[in-house]
């Protein structure tokens, strides 16, 4: 099949988390300028964004921003107090998976002819993830849930023709009643 | 509420007077036009200072505002205006001096077109402040000046830059000009909610020692909790210990006191730190210049560190109890949980250090910057207002000009900025008008602000300019005599002016000492002129080292207390 989509996209399967876990979640002024000061903290130290989602809050006036985090985990908590320090930033915690619920969203842009659609849509429905764009020649899938979930899909439909990926990062909150 | 008329500018400056802002310190330009034009039309109690470079604007609010303990205002136009801040600014952060910066910027629909004089100064400071803004309503400028005051000020003070475009400052202000500050994120109250627990293990680990040995810094000053160190101090029986910028918190003087510890201190106060059981730190950031090899620090020994900046826990060294909270409180309350400590035998030990290991410098073979600083020392009784620059002269004057009051001791330590000491000490001059101030500073860094002499000379300041002159970057030399095969690289200044004569075209008294005979009479006829201000350019021996010296990165124990036989491996630390 020629291809038409210029893609970065890798033939490997995904990579195990190395997040080894490292989630933080912030809830920040929600002024121009703000990240730039959180990012400046990280690259400084050599850490490495491997996501970042931002959203505006109910409230206007903040944001929250989540953060999953690649890196030397003996510097994290003075990261953590750096974040904290900043007169924009309200709150900064770190969360795993015991004490919060994560999850992400992924796009997968599949080409494909109407034979292959079949066995697609057979993976699809057993990650509970549907189609949300579908033309003669391409399929685009989204599935959301916890990240191990997102990368099992990925995997098996690896063996299709995976032109692009676009995940969201991870939205983190923390269980029960405590504060995210 | 506003008045008829105002425009923004002049809402800014009214809100800076009744913050009770004393001086503007700064160099005016298109962007600040505005702001500069409110100076003279609203009627206040501000000063203007015009400085003949943005980076002596802020040194000079920086001196203000370590001899005073108040914050001055930077004011500079766009683009190099801004961008001339930066070494200024990076300065008072490193050290934690409250400032106030603001800077005219392009008209905002001009933001983000290379406009001209348009720097990103909100993007290119945000490493170096400690908070900044870019305001980008006009009735919103009183809310922002208050709000840096306040994050200036409190906390661990700092930086805070405010950029003004030109259509934001000239428009007319219609808003309120007491606003409420809205900073949901900056809660500095909380560094006087001290944890008990924390206290109570602190003052237990304290119970138990027989050799302490108490750690005072810049954040023991700044806390103002002198009175409250001494107590402590004198009631445990312990030792004391300072950083460079805690010089005075605690008084170099007093029989417990051992001067200033690290790369450059004192060799009884390094050995305490060795040999001691117990460190109490209060308000010192374990700074690299005084830890040297991280891990070997106080490997023997418990460590309370009392610090307000919750980030300064475990940066460099991890502590057995983490007292979070302001200086004053702190031992407020520790004085109320500790008793006297059995430390006889612990101070006779110290004190043999103190006769074995004192300090001092050869009297023969010409002048010497220690010799010139001794005799400063004895003219004055010790009380002027020293600032210095960075390099030899500047660890000379540490060690041998001895700091007994606060805020008498102001030195570029974090960020070790040549050309800090002649602007600040113009500064410190304003805040301090019948003290006297001295700039100890160096040929080298006096060169990069000298072109102040002209602020100086026209508000007849008697500040006195003691350039000891060696005709070289001196500490880089003795780096390179001791590392790097004595090989000289960038550090010759050969080619300086005569300082006098310089001085004297700028309508500037000068004095030279050429000879050890000459320095008590020269120093004394130029601490007797108070025209205005003076230079005396001392000549010294071109090629003396600053001892005792940690090699950067070493450990405290591998201190040289003199010059080392042997040939040296480059140290492993950073300068």
């Amino acid at each position: 099949m020629s291809r038409q989509i210029l893609t970065t996209d890798s033939k490997l399967p995904p990579q195990p988390d190395i997040l080894g876990g490292h989630t933080l979640s912030m809830l920040v002024n929600n002024q121009p300028g703000v990240l730039m000061r959180i990012c400046q903290i990280f690259a400084r130290r050599a850490y490495n964004l491997d996501s970042v989602v931002v959203s505006r809050g109910r409230d206007p006036r903040f944001s929250r921003l989540t953060l999953g985090i690649s890196g030397d985990p003996a510097g994290l908590d003075q990261i953590i107090k750096q974040c904290a320090k900043l007169v924009d930033v309200i709150h900064c915690y770190e969360h795993d998976e015991l004490d919060s619920v994560t999850k992400e969203l992924t796009l997968i842009k599949i080409l494909c002819a109407p034979a292959e659609r079949g066995e697609i849509l057979q993976i699809l429905e057993h990650f509970n993830a549907k189609t949300v764009d579908l033309t003669d020649t391409s399929v685009i899938a989204m599935v959301h849930g916890d990240s191990d979930k997102v990368d099992a899909a990925v995997r098996l439909l690896s063996k299709f023709d995976i032109v692009e990926t676009v995940r969201t990062g991870k939205v983190v909150m923390a269980r029960g009643e405590a504060a995210t | 509420m506003s008045e008829p008329n105002m425009d923004g500018a002049q809402a800014l400056i009214k809100t800076l007077d009744s913050l009770g802002i004393e001086y503007i310190f700064g160099y005016s330009g298109g962007a600040a036009l505005p702001i500069f034009d409110a100076l003279e039309t609203v009627d206040s109690n501000i000063k203007f200072v015009l400085s003949r470079h943005e980076q002596g604007a802020c040194h000079m609010a920086d001196g203000y505002a370590r001899a005073t303990g108040k914050p001055a205002v930077v004011l500079v136009t766009s683009g190099p205006g801004a961008g001339n801040t930066i070494t200024g600014i990076m300065t008072a952060q490193m050290d934690s001096v409250p400032m106030i910066i603001i800077t005219g910027q392009q008209v905002t629909w001009m933001l983000g077109k290379d406009a001209f004089q348009e720097a990103d100064i909100f993007g290119i400071t945000m490493p170096v402040v400690k908070h900044n803004m870019l305001v980008r309503e006009t009735n919103a400028l009183p809310k922002a000046a208050r709000e840096a005051y306040h994050i200036a000020t409190t906390g661990r003070p700092g930086p805070v830059l405010i950029d003004v475009p030109k259509d934001i400052s000239q428009s007319p202000f219609t808003g309120d000009l007491e606003p409420e500050i809205d900073l949901p994120g900056y809660t500095p109250e909380v560094a006087f909610d001290l944890d008990p627990g924390a206290l109570d293990a602190a003052a237990e680990l304290i119970s138990h020692s027989s050799r302490p040995v108490i750690l005072a810094g810049h954040g023991a000053m700044i806390a103002r909790a002198e009175p409250e160190l001494m107590e402590f101090a004198t009631t445990l029986g312990c030792p004391v210990t300072n950083t460079l910028l805690g010089k005075g918190v605690f008084p170099e003087t007093h029989e417990l006191a051992l001067g200033m510890l690290g790369m450059h201190g004192t060799a009884y106060a390094n050995k305490a730190m060795c040999e001691c059981d117990l460190i109490i730190n209060v308000g010192s950031r374990f700074d690299d210049r005084i830890i040297g090899q991280a891990d070997k620090f106080g490997a023997e020994a418990k460590i309370v560190h009392i610090d307000i900046d919750p980030s300064e826990m475990n940066k460099m060294i991890r502590p057995d109890v983490e007292v979070i909270g302001d200086a004053k409180a702190a031992l407020t309350a520790l004085n109320k949980k500790v008793a006297p400590l059995d430390t006889a035998g612990w101070r006779a030990t110290l004190d043999g250090y103190k006769k074995k290991f004192p300090l001092g410098y050869r009297k023969q073979g010409g002048l010497r910057m220690q010799q010139v600083l001794d005799e400063l020392y004895n003219l004055t009784g010790g009380r002027a207002v020293v600032t210095t620059d960075v390099g030899q002269h500047q660890m000379w004057a540490a060690q041998f000009y001895r700091t007994d009051a606060p805020y008498n001791w102001l030195s570029s330590g974090g960020a070790g900025t040549m050309g800090f000491g002649f602007p600040a000490a113009i500064g410190a001059q304003f805040g301090r008008p019948d003290d006297i101030v001295v700039a100890v500073v160096g040929d080298g860094g006096y060169q990069m602000t000298l072109c102040e002499l002209a602020t100086a000379a026209l508000h007849r300041l008697p500040v006195k300019v003691l350039v000891l002159n060696n005709h070289y970057l001196g500490m880089v030399r003795q780096w390179q005599e001791l590392f790097f095969d004595n090989r000289e690289s960038g550090v010759d200044l050969d080619g300086n002016p005569d300082f006098v004569k310089l001085a004297e075209a700028y309508g500037v008294k000068g004095f030279n000492i050429k000879r050890p005979a000459d320095v008590g009479r020269v120093l004394q006829k130029a601490l007797d002129y108070n025209e205005g201000p003076c230079v005396i350019n001392a000549e010294c021996v071109k090629t003396e080292n600053v001892f005792p010296m940690i090699p950067a990165g070493a450990a405290l124990e591998d201190m040289l207390i003199e010059p080392p036989k042997h040939k040296m491996a480059k140290p492993v630390g950073s300068t």
